[in-house]
């Protein structure tokens, strides 16, 4: 008896309270998702990249380079320290001169007076970092280009792979910025979740449930809560990678033009007083939001030449690393865990909306 | 109370973008651009708990 005593004292949980979280299951593992997502998203380190060099112009016999690297070890491994200029396919080595910090080093590097190629681009090889290179457009001064020329083989070659270990891609330009995929794309296949949501929620409106209309205006309110966020964090994403807030990129625009409609939905109903005429030709509206929604977002940057989105046409930003595995360990988390709390959020909304209408029926 | 907190937040936030635009933008461009990161996420964040806030107000309107 007293056995039976003690254990309920020390027992925290009641069976009711048990029950309660077995029922909320998926709230608990959208928490652990999105904990691991900020944790991971913001922990993994960005793998060593080249930055930048300061010559704009290549000239005969000997430049002065300085190279500039990210998270690159150019101090701690100085004796291994090598650096090489990448002329089309040939190579020619430098000499490194003068290490400042473990992102900085000077180089010189001797060159002939006829080059096999205009596509030049700076290497700098450590073993820890890999071979990172920066390619930037430089004028020539009297070099004379001809694409029969062989160049003298180089002695010691070093492996032309980069860096092998965990991390983030490093992106010129984006930088570290590329942890945004984990916080700004999901905004949108969260809408797109809540959205279907709607959807789904409007056809059962058309072929008679109209007390679905509640589901469908609560994911709608929801998404467009995501929606509102997704454009203020790309804005700020643009502005400091694209160099501006807005730009007449498709994808953007068509955003733009989702939440109006959107926003209309929500709003205009209000405006017919009778509940059955407002759920029906409110769900109207939805299915056809939802056509324009998906049109403007997914069909339209893809047919147009001018997004700057990555994955869209005219532009690879990301193609290369579209698979990288370090970003979809995170990223695939990040979506499941994100739509997860916009339906949690929505479940909430839906409390409100079925409150509120039942205090019009009374 | 609310709205003067709201108000003298936002002539900060405004002032401070008038007169340090440089500042504004060597916070965001150094360190590989990690602030904008963080940024991001705060306005996620904060985006959230407001109308999360919201929302809990506008339920407890109708426990009354």
């Amino acid at each position: 008896m007293s056995y039976l005593l003690d254990c309920q004292t020390f027992c925290i949980l009641t069976f009711g309270e048990i029950n309660e979280m077995m029922k909320n299951w998926w709230k608990f593992l959208a928490v652990i998702l999105l904990t691991y997502v900020t944790l991971f998203s913001l922990l993994t380190p960005l793998v060593p990249g080249g930055l930048s060099v300061n010559i704009n112009e290549i000239k005969k016999g000997e430049n002065n380079i300085e190279f500039t690297g990210y998270n690159t070890h150019f101090n701690a491994e100085q004796a291994h320290l090598r650096c090489f200029i990448s002329v089309g396919q040939q190579w020619i080595e430098g000499k490194v001169t003068n290490i400042e910090s473990d992102a900085k080093f000077r180089f010189s590097v001797n060159l002939p007076d006829t080059l096999p190629s205009t596509q030049v681009a700076f290497y700098a090889y450590t073993p820890t970092d890999g071979s990172i290179y920066v390619s930037s457009a430089v004028g020539f001064s009297d070099i004379v280009i001809n694409s029969n020329i062989k160049l003298p083989e180089l002695k010691n070659k070093v492996s032309n792979e980069e860096h092998q270990r965990w991390g983030f891609p490093f992106q010129p330009i984006l930088f570290e910025t590329i942890r945004n995929l984990m916080f700004h794309v999901p905004m949108w296949f969260t809408m797109f979740f809540l959205m279907g949501i709607s959807l789904v929620a409007s056809f059962k409106v058309l072929s008679g449930k109209w007390e679905q209309d509640v589901i469908a205006v609560s994911s709608a309110k929801v998404g467009l809560v995501f929606c509102v966020l997704g454009l203020i964090t790309g804005s700020i994403w643009a502005r400091f990678t694209w160099g501006t807030w807005w730009t007449r990129d498709p994808q953007l625009n068509g955003a733009m033009i989702v939440f109006i409609v959107y926003a209309a939905y929500v709003l205009l109903r209000n405006s017919i007083e009778d509940e059955n005429k407002r759920a029906r030709l409110s769900a109207v509206f939805n299915v056809f939001a939802f056509i324009l929604m998906i049109l403007l977002l997914m069909v339209m940057p893809r047919m147009v030449d001018t997004s700057l989105h990555p994955g869209k046409s005219g532009n690879p930003a990301f193609s290369k690393y579209d698979l990288d595995s370090s970003l979809r360990a995170v990223f695939y988390p990040a979506v499941i865990g994100w739509a997860m709390l916009g339906y949690w959020i929505y479940t909430i909304q839906k409390k409100l909306e079925t409150l509120k209408q039942a205090s019009h029926v009374e | 109370m609310l709205n003067k907190i709201f108000f003298t937040l936002a002539f900060m936030i405004w002032a401070n973008l008038g007169f340090s635009q440089s500042v504004l933008e060597e916070t965001f461009y150094q360190s590989g651009k990690i602030n904008v990161v963080i940024a991001i996420i705060l306005v996620i964040l904060l985006g959230l708990f407001f109308y999360l806030v919201r929302l809990n107000k506008k339920i407890d309107q109708f426990k009354d």
